[in-house]
């Protein structure tokens, strides 16, 4: 038997910036244009044309930086990346090499390695079955998404399991998504992640030869396509195998990874420095004023949520990392000033995020508002309405929307009056001596009947709670 | 009238200004000129049918041949290579603009090497261009067309781009004014790109008043191209007729000591250097002691960055494209159709050097090579004012001559090579005539004046003043018959 086999994740993900117009030429950028209408001499790489760097596009890079607690260099420059492709006009990609933008960062415990600036290639496509270039009839390039600014992350490899590297990168599309320096969009390609993968005895403290794993263009599919690369490492090595250094491309369709034939990428990029562009060099100052107007971000969220709010930190990690949630949530609790943080962060991560996913929904894109959603929890917590009335207000909340004092009374699920529900305990303890004195007795599991009695009475609408607390205290307990 | 071809851009201006020449007889006499040097690629067709500038600008009127490298937004462009033949670009040189902006008029596109690779002009895919002084010889290159233009008497003025020499050497061969002036003073936007580092726009002449006329309307910063920032001051008219209280130094490396230089370039040299004494200048010999390395290292730099700029020519979305099965296939049959033997060395040369494992020793030394030879012009000028050089070791060739040494070819570049690696303005002006070893007919020699960054107009005030006591007969050769 073989030793236990660890997986080591490292993520390169690639982030198109929100820019108003192309990284080195004025076109602008438009997702879903009609092809080839946002193009011009420079970013179709026409004799004498040079790249002019986007201001705009820097700063967002820089923001980026950190954002993720990188340090900025003072001075980095851009190089050439040399290699043949219809989608690379000019035969070279403006990347940066060996000293990027930024360097030496952190999110949620991976270590970020850098942070670099690129121009993204044009859009290529194969008509053909495999969909490849290889075997393809004609392909077609579409120069419209060429030269869109792309910022380069790359993780240490921190990662130890596929659903840890899809949380984690949620949690980077969070904090970029507040950055509001990208669409990060999968499914658009504004967010783009490649895995290498890896794995080794637990007990070796030297890594294992890693794979390249692209085309994972979504969040389900880079932790499917992790877990394929694992398992099939896996088995190489428990047959006595080894693995070899590889790029694989990975089929969403049949969750299959196969290799990228040599020709599809080139091995030697014969790098250089950029003659046409100068360094970016910013200065301290603005890097310290980028870092000073950064938003709250989900970490630091996160952390405010569990020692302000006293929420537990499941409750808080999943509230602070989905960013429009965590703006529902602080709505809601500005509203409410009545209710209990704590409570309201359980029924918006419980309830009301499922009953949206059930419409296919974000909370925030349903009909019910922070407020109303505030509202209920208060009325809960007064003891107004019950637990299931309560979320049968909910449903019609997010259903319809409206003020949820008006829906318990439209549909009756009021609590009732404090002091008649204390008379219905009266009389059922009254009907039922036999059980009261049971429960008098110690015999903890008679009170059900007494509830039970309560509840009919009120059909349903009583909270549970209150009813135990009302029984015990007639019965002097 | 005289022949208005005769006259330098100064002279037909004041004409024009005085009524006596009119600004369309000016264009016609050359428009109308037979080109039997080869020097142009596509000529304008009358001047109503090609882009033309204000009526009021310090070039008003003026026709000027441009180097066949510069996009003319529809007007054919092929920087003298067949894989660009057909190919008219979607847009206008800055360095183009400016000069239209100014009242010139074009005239042509002038031949040249293909993409500016080469000292002969023999590079071209489009033909050989000859010697005006002797047809039988080179013009120089690359900016061979333009060099042959204005001395043939086919342009009063040419611009021409200049990496290694190709504005300088061409201009010594042919007996003209060329500039090179400070890397990032013209915009290199349009210019199509040979070594980006190194590519810089100059004027090429009849005499050095007409170089600084144009070079001021060419200079200037440029949003296209973030590598220009210009002239910090304007440049101004030369008029100095002496050298009183310059220090002019003479470097051995690139001077009596140059690698190859023939018994008449160094003859013509020594005179010119008694004659800048003779204008009132301190003259001392110094040293540029890196400068000999400046051609090793320029043949692994500028080939480095052709490489990649010429990658662009893929077949893919101009210019010619070769049908094949495969992509791999298309861009192999495309680049060996469309690249001559030279282009091809060169992108093999740059491939090489940049490639993994040999990038430290290779494109790493060279860039050191040139920091050096920076610091060398650094260093002297600590000491002096100007530098003066041959601008090429020999005088213009005979067609063929060299074509199958590429190395001997490389060294004509010899003493221009250095000033463009460290990024400095340099003039080559005539300063006289003589035969080739072995004997030969009487040819121009050049001399090379160069100055700090940024020195432009205290080059061109000294070169007036060597310029007018050489008294070079700065005249067309016309074509139809020698004078």
């Amino acid at each position: 038997m073989s030793a236990e086999l660890v997986p080591t994740i490292g993520l390169e993900i690639h982030v198109q910036l929100l820019t108003r117009t192309k990284m080195f030429c004025g076109c602008e950028l438009e997702f879903g244009a009609e092809p080839n209408v946002h193009t011009c001499p420079v970013c179709l790489g026409h004799p004498g044309t040079l790249p002019v760097p986007n201001e705009q596009a820097i700063e967002s890079a820089i923001r980026i930086a950190v954002a993720l607690g990188c340090e900025v260099a003072p001075r980095s420059g851009f190089h050439r990346k040399n290699y043949f492709y219809p989608d690379l006009p000019k035969g070279y990609q403006i990347s940066q090499f060996d000293v990027p933008l930024a360097t030496a960062g952190r999110l949620g415990g991976v270590r970020i390695h850098r942070v670099h600036l690129e121009e993204d290639a044009a859009k290529l496509s194969h008509v053909g079955e495999t969909g490849r270039i290889h075997g393809s009839g004609a392909s077609l390039v579409d120069f419209n998404r060429g030269g869109t600014p792309l910022v380069e992350i790359v993780t240490e490899p921190d990662i130890d399991d596929p659903a840890a590297a899809r949380e984690w990168l949620a949690l980077l599309r969070t904090t970029l998504r507040q950055l509001g320096v990208s669409d990060v969009n999968m499914e658009e390609g504004s967010l783009r992640c490649d895995a290498n993968v890896s794995i080794r005895p637990a007990a070796s403290p030297e890594l294992g030869v890693k794979t390249e794993l692209k085309n994972m263009n979504s969040f389900r599919y880079l932790e499917r396509g992790v877990e394929a690369e694992i398992a099939r490492q896996r088995e190489i090595v428990e047959s006595g195998g080894a693995v070899e250094q590889e790029t694989l491309h990975f089929d969403p369709a049949g969750g299959t990874l196969t290799p990228l034939r040599s020709k599809e990428y080139a091995h030697d990029y014969r790098y250089f420095p950029e003659p046409d562009l100068a360094p970016v060099a910013p200065s301290a100052a603005a890097v310290d004023a980028a870092r000073a107007s950064l938003p709250e971000l989900p970490e630091q969220r996160r952390d405010r949520y569990e020692a302000d709010l006293g929420l537990k930190p499941e409750v808080a990690r999943r509230l602070a990392f989905d960013a429009s949630l965590a703006a529902f949530f602080e709505e809601a609790v500005t509203a409410g000033s009545a209710s209990a943080p704590a409570a309201l962060a359980n029924w918006i991560t419980g309830d009301l995020v499922a009953l949206a996913r059930e419409r296919g929904l974000e909370p925030a894109a349903t009909a019910a508002t922070p407020a109303a959603v505030a509202a209920l929890v208060g009325l809960l917590a007064a003891g107004e309405v019950n637990r299931g009335g309560a979320r049968e207000v909910l449903e019609v909340l997010v259903r319809d929307g409206g003020e949820p004092a008006a829906i318990v009374d439209r549909l009756d699920l009021g609590a009732g009056d404090p002091d008649e529900l204390a008379a219905i305990v009266k009389r059922a303890i009254e009907e039922d001596a036999d059980a009261a004195a049971k429960v008098r007795a110690g015999e903890g599991k008679a009170i059900g009947a007494l509830v039970g009695a309560v509840m009919r009475e009120t059909r349903g609408k009583a909270d549970g709670g209150e009813v135990t607390r009302l029984i015990r205290e007639q019965l002097d307990l | 009238m005289s022949d208005p071809r005769q006259l330098t851009v100064a002279e037909a201006l004041g004409e024009i200004g005085d009524g006596s020449l009119s600004a369309d007889e000016w264009f016609d006499a050359y428009a109308e000129a037979p080109d039997e040097l080869g020097a142009y690629l596509w000529r304008a067709k009358g001047a109503g049918a090609v882009p033309t500038g204000g009526e009021h600008g310090p070039l008003a009127g003026t026709p000027v041949a441009i180097k066949d490298i510069f996009c003319i937004e529809d007007v054919p462009t092929t920087a003298g290579s067949r894989i660009l033949e057909g190919y008219a670009p979607p847009y206008t040189a800055t360095a183009v603009e400016r000069l239209l902006a100014a009242g010139a008029r074009l005239l042509g596109k002038t031949n040249m090497d293909e993409f500016a690779m080469g000292s002969s002009n023999e590079n071209s895919a489009f033909g050989d261009v000859r010697n005006p002084w002797d047809r039988g010889r080179v013009p120089g290159g690359s900016s061979g067309g333009s060099a042959a233009a204005v001395a043939g008497g086919l342009a009063p003025c040419s611009i021409g781009t200049d990496t290694g020499g190709s504005i300088r050497q061409p201009a010594a061969l042919c007996g003209v004014v060329g500039m090179k002036p400070t890397y990032g003073s013209i915009s290199r936007s349009g210019m199509i790109a040979f070594a980006s580092s190194l590519d810089q726009c100059g004027p090429l002449t009849r005499d050095v008043r007409d170089a600084a006329l144009l070079l001021g309307a060419l200079g200037g910063g440029d949003e296209r191209d973030t590598t220009s920032i210009g002239f910090p001051e304007p440049i101004a008219i030369p008029g100095r007729e002496d050298l009183e209280g310059l220090r002019v130094g003479v470097p051995s490396e690139l001077g009596l000591e140059a690698e190859g230089i023939e018994a008449g370039v160094r003859d013509v040299f020594e005179r010119a250097v008694a004659l800048c004494e003779r204008l009132g200048a301190d003259v001392a010999e110094t040293s540029l002691p890196n400068a000999r390395h400046g051609i090793s290292a320029y043949y692994v730099l500028a080939p480095a960055e052709a490489s990649a700029n010429l990658a662009r020519y893929d077949g893919v979305r101009f210019g010619m494209r070769v049908e094949a099965e495969s992509l791999d296939e298309m861009y192999e049959l495309t680049r060996s159709a469309g690249f001559g033997p030279e282009v091809k060395r060169r992108i093999m040369l740059g491939t090489y050097a940049l490639s993994s494992g040999f990038y430290e020793a290779y494109y790493g030394s060279a860039q050191r090579v040139r920091t050096l030879i920076a610091g060398d012009f650094a260093a002297a000028f600590g000491d002096f004012d100007l530098l003066v050089t041959p601008t090429s070791p020999t005088v213009a060739f005979e067609l063929g001559a060299r074509a199958a040494d590429p190395l001997a070819m490389y060294m004509s570049d010899y003493c221009t090579v250095p000033m463009s690696l460290a990024g400095l303005p340099a003039i080559s002006i005539p300063a006289g005539l003589a035969p080739p070893d072995g004997g030969g007919p009487e040819l121009p020699v050049g001399l090379q004046i160069t100055g700090p960054a940024f020195s432009e107009s205290l080059i061109l005030d000294a070169a007036h003043a060597i310029e007018g006591a050489v008294g070079f007969d700065h005249r067309p050769k016309l074509a139809e018959g020698r004078r």
